[in-house]
This record gives C-alpha cells, structure tokens and sequence, in this order.
C-alpha cells in the first residue's frame, strides 16, 4: 500500500554485547549484524535510495528513457508551475484524499470498536480483512462491472428502485467519489485491525474507573478511549494518507484520468507523462515534487498530532 | 595496471554498444528461434499457422509468438527496449512508429527489400508508402488495413421501416446532418416507445440509441467521427505522413464536431459518460444501439453475436458528394537490437508475402495487404455469410484518407483525449478546441 509501511521495522543491530570481551568478539558480532541487516539494507538501496537518486537526476533533465538524458536544469520545474493539468491532478487527488481518509478512518474506528466489544469471533473478525486480501486491480475491475452504466448490477438494483441510473465511474460528479469509496471498503478493514490493536493495549482497568465515576459510554469513548488511542491512530494516518496520495491501480484499470480530467490524480498524471508520453524527465519531476508533498504531510502529521508520545506514560 | 583498466572499460563500453546494432555473426543471426509479438488475440490462430508453415519451410527457424492486449502493449514495449527483451519482430501501428523510428529502435530494410526483390506494387495502394520515414527510409512490410463501416441491427431497420437500400445512400451534412440524422433519429425509441423524430419524444429516457457511442475520439476520431469529419474537405493535419501542425482549430471541423455532440444532446446517442466501462460492440448486442460506426477489424465481433442479425452499410456521403473513411494499416517491423538480424528479415518478408497473407485472409479476421490476399478474404468473409464491400468499396473508389502520421503523437493523443472527451460530453463548445490546438501545434516548435 505504501512505501513506508514496507519498511522492516528498523532492525535493531544485534544487542551490544554488556561485556566486551575483546576487539575480535566485536567485530564478530558487527559481522553477524551485517548479515541480518544486509537483506533489507540491500533491498533498501537498491529498490529505495538509488532509484530516489535517480529520479531527482532525472527531473533535472529531458529524458525520453530510448535515447540519453539531457540535462536541462529547472526548465521541468518552471513547466510544470505552469500546467494547469498538474494543478487539476494536485486539487483531484486533495479531494480523493479527503473523502477517502475521512470515510476509512471514521469506519475503521466503528469496526475496531465493533471488534474489540461485540464481535469477539476470530472468523468475523478474520473476515473484515478479505477486501484487503485481494488484489487492487481485481477489487477495482469487480467494483468497475458491477457500477456501470448499461450492464452493472447496482444501477439495475437503483433503477428497480425507482432511481435513475448514476454514472459512477462517467459523470465527473461521481468519479472521485467512486474512486474513493471502493478504496475505502478495501481498506478499511485493515485500519480497523491497526486501531483494533490500539485499543487492545488501553489497560482495562481506566475503564473500571471510569465506569466508578460514573461515566457514560459516549464520555468514556471521548475522553478515554480518544486520547489513548491517539499514537496509534496518528500512525494509521499517516500511513493511509500517504497511501492515499499515491492512489493510482484503481484509476489507471478504470477511468485511466477520465471522464476529462476528473480522475487524473497525481500518481496516475505522472505514470501518463513518463510512460505513456516517454516523457521521464517530466514525469520524474512531478514525482519529486510529491516526495516533498508526502514528507512535508508526515512531519506536519507527527508534529501537531504528537505522534510520538503517548498519554498513558 | 592503469592504463589497461582504462582500455577494458572502453573496450566493454563499445562491446556494450555495438551488442545492440550488430553482435553476432551472420551464421547465427540467420537460424534459432525468433520472437513475435501481436496485440490482436483474433488474428493468433492465423499468424501462427504462418508461423508453423514458415518453420517447415525453413527449418532452421523457429518463431515463438506472444500476444499482448492493445492497453499494456507499447508500454511493454518500450521496457523491452530499454531491458533489451524486445521481440526481434513486432506488429507496428501508424501512430507510433515514427518515434521508435526517431530514436533509433527500427532496423531498416531497405537493403532486403531491394535483394529479396520483394514486390512493392502489389500491396493496396500507399500502403507500402506508409512504412517509408521521415529519414526516407523503410522500417516495415505491411500486413493488413482497415476502414470504417456502419453496423446496422436488422431488426430494428426493419422494425423502424427503413430498408437496406436506404442504409446505402445515407448522406451528411454538419448543419442539419442529413439524412444520417433522419435515420439514427427515428432508429432511437424511448422508454415510451416514442421514436426520437416523434412529438413527445423523452431524451432523458432512452431505451435505444440511433447511434452508438465509443468514445470522444481523442487524436484520430478513427471511428467516431472523422468518417465524418473528413467529408467536408478537412483533414487532421497539414500534411500526411509527417505533418507538423494539426487543424483542429479549422471552424468547419469545429461546426462537425458541434454537431456530433449535439446527437448526445438530441437523446440521439448515448451520453459520453455512460459509455465508461462495457464495450460499445457488446452494447449494441445488447441492443441499446441500432447503428454502430466500427472499424472493419471488427467484423467478426459484430456477426458473432448469437441471436442478432447484423448487416454493414457504407460510411455516408459527405457535403463535397463523397464518403470518407480513415485508411489503417499495420506492419511487421524488426528491432534494431535484434540479433537475429537475418532470421527476422525472413521472417517478416514471409509474413509480407501471399503465403502468410493468404493464410490470414482464408481465416476471414482482417483485410490483408497484398491486393490479391485483399480479394480472397473478401471472398471468404463473404463464404461466413457476411457482405464486406461497405469496407472494401473505399478502397476501390479512393475515398480513403490515412491515419495522421506526425511526431509527438503520444503527446498529441494525451492533449486531445482531454478536449474531445470535454466537446463530446458537452462540457465544452467544439470553439474550445482552438486551445487545445495551440498547445498542440506547440510541441512541433
């Protein structure tokens, strides 16, 4: 889903050893080190810091990928300020986010609650995970047949009931929203799990003395639940807002950026100027300028949201 | 120590480049096994008969044939080019091959042709001209072409009372659409029963459209509209092949293009927004569509269909008293990092030859582009039941024009996708197509 959560966990180089027992004991255990972390190191250069490295090289050049790069300073940059179809896939993929971040994190935290108090069976539990078990252009063909227009199952559902038919994936009214919302059903079964494990680690017994005091349940959830959750949830924004940017599988499999503009989200625009336009030199430079987006998003995220700190210390 | 670390890198720089052009030596690149690629999976059986044949016929050759869909094709491609696992041999459409030919990834093959005394005249007019580039030299041997027709729902011809006759002189004009516009008019039926030409008439309640709809068209218009557009003595570009400015700001093609997304408007044909997801051929079968404008490489589809009796009238007869129909053709080219230079060579003049096109053409998919092979696949079309001349008469009375063949056309596509989805949906008047020109024309500066 994203590129952050493909991280290992930063493996911990293997404990210091509390007696050092010699310059050769030492450096024994910085080589078995190495060994645990040279697959993930290695993967990580490879896949993450050379192709990064490369990228910001090549937004600095015109490069059609069959002849050689030229390099041509900041003239992407200064075209790409003004294109109105960057600015369109900039507003487009603000809305997807909105939509799609507030929908799954709103329904995630209702199936987490779920979850953790009415449905204590691992089978139900096991089973709000599927959307997320399937493949991201499978759940975005499935969603693309059974909302169209002529033919899909739920226009013939919404026509039965007396309602004209809705272009979902046609009308540039419903495309973002459609776009967004069968995002929202194949992830948020994952959210919840993430805030589930949240809420397993608030320790029972704030609620026994919450529930001394008197509280109702609605001030336990605001009051208690809310703030203790907070670490975990603004992990889970993070994550998923990240994710959300980089939206593109279910776009490029139906509307490919249409109807006109309406879907041309940033990653899909990207992916159209390099691959479909060879032009990599641009494509690469919109793609430096939505690194920069992400991390500035993330850093505002933990800074406001205190992610890092937790009120149960 | 220095110096001849210095000499490897610069010998293994130029092996590194030369591996790409020539490489191994004329023995090997003559035998072994070569790989194809197509995107038409109703063209596979015929090609890999050619394919076996030509393997029995040159023992020493084996072609190993993939097919990939028309959407992930150049894409691939192009990976392949850069990864180096590109086919040696690859059907190659008008629109694209004069960027790969630009950058170098074409072998030409001027030299064959003239050895292998290969016969340029008796493919279907200009169509061997195609595959000549800008640097005046030939990348390709064609295969096949196709041109646009109107497949027609008998049924609901006859239930409207038009006759078949009728279907063959339909003519068009952009003010008032002719009799074109009679005819989708009173094939359209509203949920009502009302006829689109009828008092009463509900537009937002169509059961039937008169007209199909595929889509805005973007660049080409290939089967949406230029067989329209092209009547009224438009054409796309300046000149073709390798025009450097596109006309899409000309006000007689905008007043086409007003009109044409005025029959959406009219309730005459499906809005741009509901024909997002299933195809228009299998909306048609589904009858939501009397007259469908295809290409001819889609005959089979159309009268496959079980339970629908499907007939195919010529384009109709422009403003200037002619039809107009897109002219495509496609062809084998080699890849210039191929290195069974040879055997890909042979290859492709097979493929180029009656012995392949005949085979192709006995298989009734495509036109071939070899005159005669042209004939006998009208003939076996024609053995299936199914009357071709509504494709091949443009051919026979030149009222063919070609597919733009410019630079930047990726780019052109990616621009005019945009615009002619915003015309055709009515979001924008066809006057905004003048933008749309601009920035065009701009990547030719």
């Amino acid at each position: 889903m994203t590129t952050l959560a493909k991280h290992p966990g930063s493996a911990p180089p293997a404990a210091a050893s509390p007696k050092p027992q010699g310059s050769y004991r030492r450096f024994g255990d910085l080589r078995i080190a190495l060994l645990f972390i040279a697959p993930a190191l290695i993967g990580f250069v490879f896949f993450y810091v050379v192709p990064t490295i490369r990228g910001i090289y090549l937004s600095f050049t015109e490069y059609n990928i069959l002849g050689d790069p030229e390099w041509i300073g900041l003239d992407n940059y200064t075209a790409i300020a003004k294109d109105p179809l960057f600015w369109n896939s900039l507003a487009v993929t603000g809305q997807y986010v909105f939509l799609n971040i507030l929908l799954q994190t709103a329904l995630a935290l209702g199936l987490a609650l779920l979850m953790h108090q009415v449905a204590k069976s691992t089978i139900i539990r096991g089973a709000l995970l599927l959307p997320y078990l399937m493949s991201n252009v499978i759940a975005a063909l499935l969603w693309f047949w059974m909302l169209d227009y002529q033919i899909g199952v739920v226009n013939q559902f919404i026509e039965w009931s007396g309602l004209p038919r809705i272009a979902f994936f046609g009308s540039e009214e419903w495309a973002i929203p459609t776009q967004a919302l069968i995002n929202t059903w194949r992830h948020m079964g994952y959210t919840a799990l993430l805030i589930f494990a949240g809420l397993q680690a608030i320790p029972g017994h704030v609620y026994e003395v919450a529930k001394l005091d008197g509280a109702s349940a609605f001030q336990t959830f605001r009051k208690i639940t809310i703030p203790l959750l907070r670490p975990v949830l603004v992990l889970v924004l993070v994550v998923t807002v990240i994710g959300s940017f980089q939206v593109f599988d279910t776009v490029a499999v139906t509307t490919a950026g249409g109807p006109v503009n309406a879907t041309r989200v940033i990653q899909y625009y990207i992916y159209q100027r390099a691959f479909t336009e060879s032009d990599f030199g641009y494509g690469s430079a919109i793609a430096v300028i939505l690194f920069l987006i992400l991390a500035l998003v993330a850093f505002i995220q933990m800074k406001f949201l205190k992610g890092n700190e937790s009120d149960l210390d | 120590m220095k110096k001849s670390l210095g000499a490897v890198a610069v010998a293994a720089a130029v092996a590194l480049s030369l591996s790409a052009c020539s490489g191994s030596s004329s023995e090997e690149a003559a035998k072994g096994e070569i790989s194809y690629w197509l995107w038409d999976a109703n063209q596979l059986p015929a090609y890999q008969q050619c394919a076996d044949d030509f393997t029995k016929a040159n023992p020493d050759i084996t072609v190993k044939i993939t097919q990939r869909g028309w959407d992930d094709y150049w894409s691939t491609l192009t990976n392949g080019f850069v990864g180096g696992t590109a086919p040696d041999v690859f059907t190659n459409h008008l629109g694209r091959y004069g960027e790969l030919a630009e950058n170098n990834q074409l072998l030409a093959i001027d030299d064959a042709v003239e050895k292998d005394k290969v016969d340029l005249s008796a493919y279907n007019e200009g169509l061997a001209d195609l595959w000549v580039g800008q640097d005046g030299k030939r990348y390709g041997l064609p295969k096949d072409w196709d041109t646009i027709g109107l497949f027609y729902n008998k049924g609901m011809l006859a239930g409207a009372g038009i006759t078949e006759d009728q279907m063959k002189d339909l003519t068009w004009n952009p003010e008032d659409g002719g009799t074109y516009e009679k005819v989708i008019a009173h094939l359209t039926v509203d949920k009502n029963g009302k006829r689109g030409d009828e008092p009463g008439f509900d537009k937002n309640n169509v059961d039937v459209y008169g007209l199909g709809l595929n889509g805005g068209g973007d660049s080409s218009g290939q089967t949406e509209w230029s067989y329209l557009t092209n009547t009224t003595g438009w054409s796309h570009t300046d000149n073709n092949p390798w025009g450097t400015k596109y006309n899409y700001d000309d006000p007689k093609f905008q007043e086409s293009m007003d009109w044409f997304a005025g029959l959406a408007e009219k309730g005459y044909m499906p809005k741009l927004e509901t024909t997002v997801g299933a195809a228009m051929a299998d909306t048609f079968a589904a009858g939501k569509s009397a007259i469908n404008a295809h290409g001819s490489w889609m005959i089979g589809q159309y009268t496959g269909y079980k339970g629908i009796e499907v007939g195919i009238a010529p384009t109709p007869v422009g403003p200037e008293g002619e039809r107009a129909s897109m002219f495509n053709g496609l062809a084998d080219s080699i890849w210039a990092g191929t290195e069974k230079k040879d055997a890909a060579i042979k290859w492709v003049e097979y493929l180029a030859s009656a012995d392949c096109q005949d085979v192709v053409a006995s298989n009734a998919v495509v036109f071939p582009a070899l005159k005669a092979s042209s004939d006998k696949a009208a003939e076996a079309f024609k053995a299936k039941g199914v009357d071709v001349t509504a494709f091949t008469e443009h051919v026979k009375d030149k009222t063919t024009f070609l597919y733009p063949i410019t630079d930047n056309t990726a780019k052109v596509k990616g621009i005019m996708e945009t615009a002619m989805d915003a015309v055709v949906s009515g979001k924008a008047p066809a006057s905004s197509l003048t933008q749309a020109n601009e920035q065009v024309n701009a990547l030719f500066k």
